[in-house]
C-alpha cells in the first residue's frame, strides 16, 4: 500500500578555490559553510547512520558510517536542512518535504544558500582568492558527483518489485529531467551533446555503491524513520537541475510512479533489455528517436515509454487519487505539465527551451555553434555547459536566461527567500528547524530522526522523531508557543 | 468529409482585399534572430575568458 511520499534532495556541488596555491576542495567547502554559518554550529549526530546497510537484506563488510568525516564541517540550519562537506564537495540536503512543490522551493533555497556562502567566504579568504561552486554533476573528465533524491516507501513492498519498475522509469525519465552535457565520459565514446549529466557513469542495474560502479537502482537501506514501517528510496541516477519545471517533474512524477508501484497498479511489464546500455542510448540521442528493446518484445523510444507511464499515472489519479503524492492540486499539476513536456518532446523539441534544462542548454549552445560556426569539440561549448551551472548569479548562464525572461519560473522568489531560513511546515523538519531557531544553544546535535537537547541539567535529552510526518506546524506550533525553555518542551513531550 | 463541404461558401460578392503579408514571417524571424544575437552578446560579456584553459582547470574529486 502506498505511503505518503515524504521527499528530499541532496546535492553535491562542484567546488573550486581560485587563486590559491593549494586548491584543496575540502578546505574550500569548509570555508563556504563556515562562512555561511555565523551562529553557533550544531553538530550532526551520526548514531543512526548506516549507509552500508543493504535493502536486499544484508550488510557489506567494510562499509563504514561516515564517522571518518566527523571532523569535517557539518551543520544543521534553521530551515531544517543539513549543510556539510561530503567527499570533497559542499553538500546541501534539503529538509524533508511532503510534496514536489515544497521540495522545489527547498532545493532552490539551497542554491541561494550556496550563493550567499560564496559571498560570505570572500570575507575570510585571502586577497585574489575566490571559492566558486557549480550545481552540476561532472567535471567533464570522468569525475562525477551526485544529486540524490529520497522518498519514503512502504517497507512491505518487495525490493525486487520496486527494481522491476524503477529500471525502465530511470532509463527513460531523463528525456524530461536531464540537465544536458557536452561530450561523453567514463569510456562512453560519445561526442557532442547528450541529455544527461550522469548516464555515462552507471555501470550496474542494482547495488549498494554510490561512488564507483554506480547502480541505476541504489539499495542503500537507511530509512531515517521507523524501519518497521518505512524504507527510504535513495535515488542516485538523477541530474542536478536548475530549471524549476525539471525539478518539479523529477520529484512529482517519480513520487506518483512510486505510489503506483506500491499499489501494484501496473497493468503491463515495461522492463527494458540491458538497462545499463539503454540509459546511455537514450542520453546520447538528443533527437529522442533512439529506441530501446522491451523484454516483452518490440522496440520503443524513451518518450513513448514515458507516455505509457503517464497513461498509467492518469488512470491511477482517476481511480486511486493522488493523496500520497502531493494531493490532487500538486499531483494534478505534475500530470498536466508532464504531458505538456512529452507533447513537446514528440512534436517540437526546441519549443521546450526555457522549460526543461537539457533543451534550454542545448538551444543556447546550438545558437553559439550557429553564430560562430563552432565544431562540437570546441572548448567554448564545454565552457557554456559548465557556466550554465555556475551558482554565482552574475556568472550563471542559467540565471542570465532567467533575467532575460527566457526561462519559465514556477516559484515566487519570496517563497524561496523565506525557505532559506524557515522550515517546511508539513514534516518533522518544522520541529527540527523551529528548535534550532528558538534555542540554538540548547540543540547539541541533530539527525534526521532525532534531536539532542541540553535542557540545562544532566543528562542530555534525546527527542526521537521516527515518523517524518509528525512534528509539523499543525502538530507543534501551539506547543512551541507555550514553552519558553527547552526543558519545558521536553517535559511537555514526555507527557 | 461532408462536414467540411458544408462549410464551403460561394465566393463573396464583395471584393476581397488581399491582406496577407508574405514578408511578415520573415520579419518576425529577423526580430527573433536580432533578439538572440543580443542575448548572445550579453552572454559573451559574462563568459569566462580563455575557454580552453578554464575548462581544463575545472577538475573535481569524484563524489557519490
Amino acid at each position: 500500500m502506498a505511503v505518503p511520499k515524504v521527499c528530499g534532495i541532496e546535492t553535491e556541488y562542484g567546488v573550486v578555490l581560485r587563486g590559491a596555491s593549494d586548491p584543496n576542495p575540502v578546505l574550500a567547502s569548509s570555508m563556504l559553510i563556515n562562512g555561511y554559518v555565523e551562529h553557533r554550529r550544531v553538530g550532526w549526530d551520526f548514531e543512526d547512520e548506516s549507509p552500508g546497510r543493504d535493502a536486499r537484506g544484508y550488510s557489506r563488510d567494510g562499509a563504514q558510517p561516515p564517522d571518518i568525516e566527523t571532523h569535517l564541517v557539518n551543520t544543521v540550519l534553521t530551515n531544517g536542512a543539513r549543510y556539510y562537506v561530503d567527499h570533497a564537495h559542499p553538500e546541501y540536503s534539503t529538509p524533508e518535504c511532503s510534496n514536489a512543490h515544497e521540495l522545489l522551493v527547498a532545493d532552490k533555497a539551497g542554491e541561494r544558500i550556496l550563493a550567499r556562502s560564496m559571498q560570505a567566504a570572500r570575507r575570510i579568504l585571502a586577497n585574489g582568492q575566490e571559492v566558486v561552486v557549480y550545481k552540476n554533476n561532472s567535471d567533464g573528465k570522468g569525475n562525477s558527483y551526485g544529486c540524490h533524491e529520497n522518498y519514503t516507501m512502504d517497507r512491505q513492498l518487495p525490493f525486487s518489485t520496486l527494481v522491476r519498475y524503477l529500471l525502465p522509469w530511470f532509463v527513460t525519465r531523463q528525456v524530461v529531467v536531464g540537465a544536458g552535457k557536452v561530450g561523453g565520459e567514463n569510456g562512453s565514446g560519445h561526442h557532442g551533446f547528450q541529455i544527461s549529466q550522469r548516464a555515462d557513469f552507471f555501470e550496474e542495474e542494482v547495488g549498494l555503491e554510490t561512488t564507483l560502479k554506480r547502480p541505476i537502482v541504489n539499495t542503500r537501506d537507511e530509512p531515517h524513520a521507523d524501519p518497521q514501517q518505512y524504507r527510504r528510496l535513495h535515488v542516485i541516477v538523477g541530474d542536478a537541475n536548475l530549471c524549476e519545471l525539471s525539478t518539479f517533474l523529477k520529484v512529482g512524477a517519480t513520487a506518483i510512479v512510486l505510489a503506483m508501484i506500491e499499489d501494484e497498479f501496473f497493468d503491463k511489464d515495461l522492463s527494458i533489455v540491458a538497462p545499463v546500455s539503454a540509459i546511455k542510448t537514450v542520453s546520447h540521442d538528443p533527437t529522442c528517436r533512439a529506441t530501446v528493446e522491451l523484454v516483452e518484445g518490440g522496440r520503443i523510444t524513451a518518450v513513448e515509454l514515458q507516455w505509457e507511464f503517464l497513461r498509467l499515472a492518469k488512470k491511477y489519479a482517476d481511480e486511486t487519487g493522488l493523496e500520497h503524492c502531493g494531493g490532487e492540486e500538486i499531483g494534478g499539476d505534475v500530470l498536466r505539465r508532464w504531458e505538456e513536456v512529452l507533447t513537446g518532446l514528440e512534436t517540437d523539441i526546441p519549443s521546450l527551451d526555457g522549460k526543461i534544462d537539457w533543451v534550454t542548454k542545448l538551444n543556447l549552445i546550438q545558437a553559439y555553434v550557429d553564430r560562430d560556426d563552432l565544431s562540437w569539440d570546441d572548448a567554448k561549448l564545454s565552457l557554456l555547459d559548465l557556466q550554465y551551472h555556475d551558482v554565482r548569479p552574475e556568472k550563471s548562464l542559467y540565471e542570465h536566461l532567467v533575467r532575460a525572461g527566457k526561462v519559465e519560473r514556477l516559484l515566487d522568489e519570496n517563497d524561496v527567500r523565506i525557505a532559506i531560513s524557515e522550515p517546511p511546515e508539513t514534516t518533522r523538519a518544522y520541529f527540527r528547524g523551529t528548535c534550532l531557531a528558538k534555542w540554538p544553544d540548547a540543540v547539541v546535535a541533530a539527525n534526521w530522526d532525532s534531536l539532542i537537547l541540553d535542557v540545562g541539567s544532566d543528562p542530555l535529552r534525546r527527542v526521537p522523531m521516527m515518523e517524518p510526518l509528525r512534528g509539523t506546524k499543525a502538530h507543534v506550533e501551539a506547543l512551541f508557543a507555550e514553552c519558553s525553555t527547552p526543558a519545558q518542551l521536553v517535559d511537555r513531550l514526555a507527557q | 468529409m461532408p462536414e467540411r463541404e458544408r462549410k464551403q461558401k460561394p465566393a463573396p460578392d464583395k471584393r476581397v482585399e488581399e491582406t496577407v503579408d508574405v514578408a511578415a514571417p520573415a520579419k518576425q524571424g529577423e526580430a527573433i534572430k536580432e533578439e538572440l544575437d543580443e542575448l548572445l552578446d550579453e552572454i559573451d560579456s559574462v563568459l569566462e575568458s580563455n575557454a580552453e584553459e578554464f575548462v581544463r582547470n575545472y577538475v573535481q574529486k569524484g563524489g557519490q
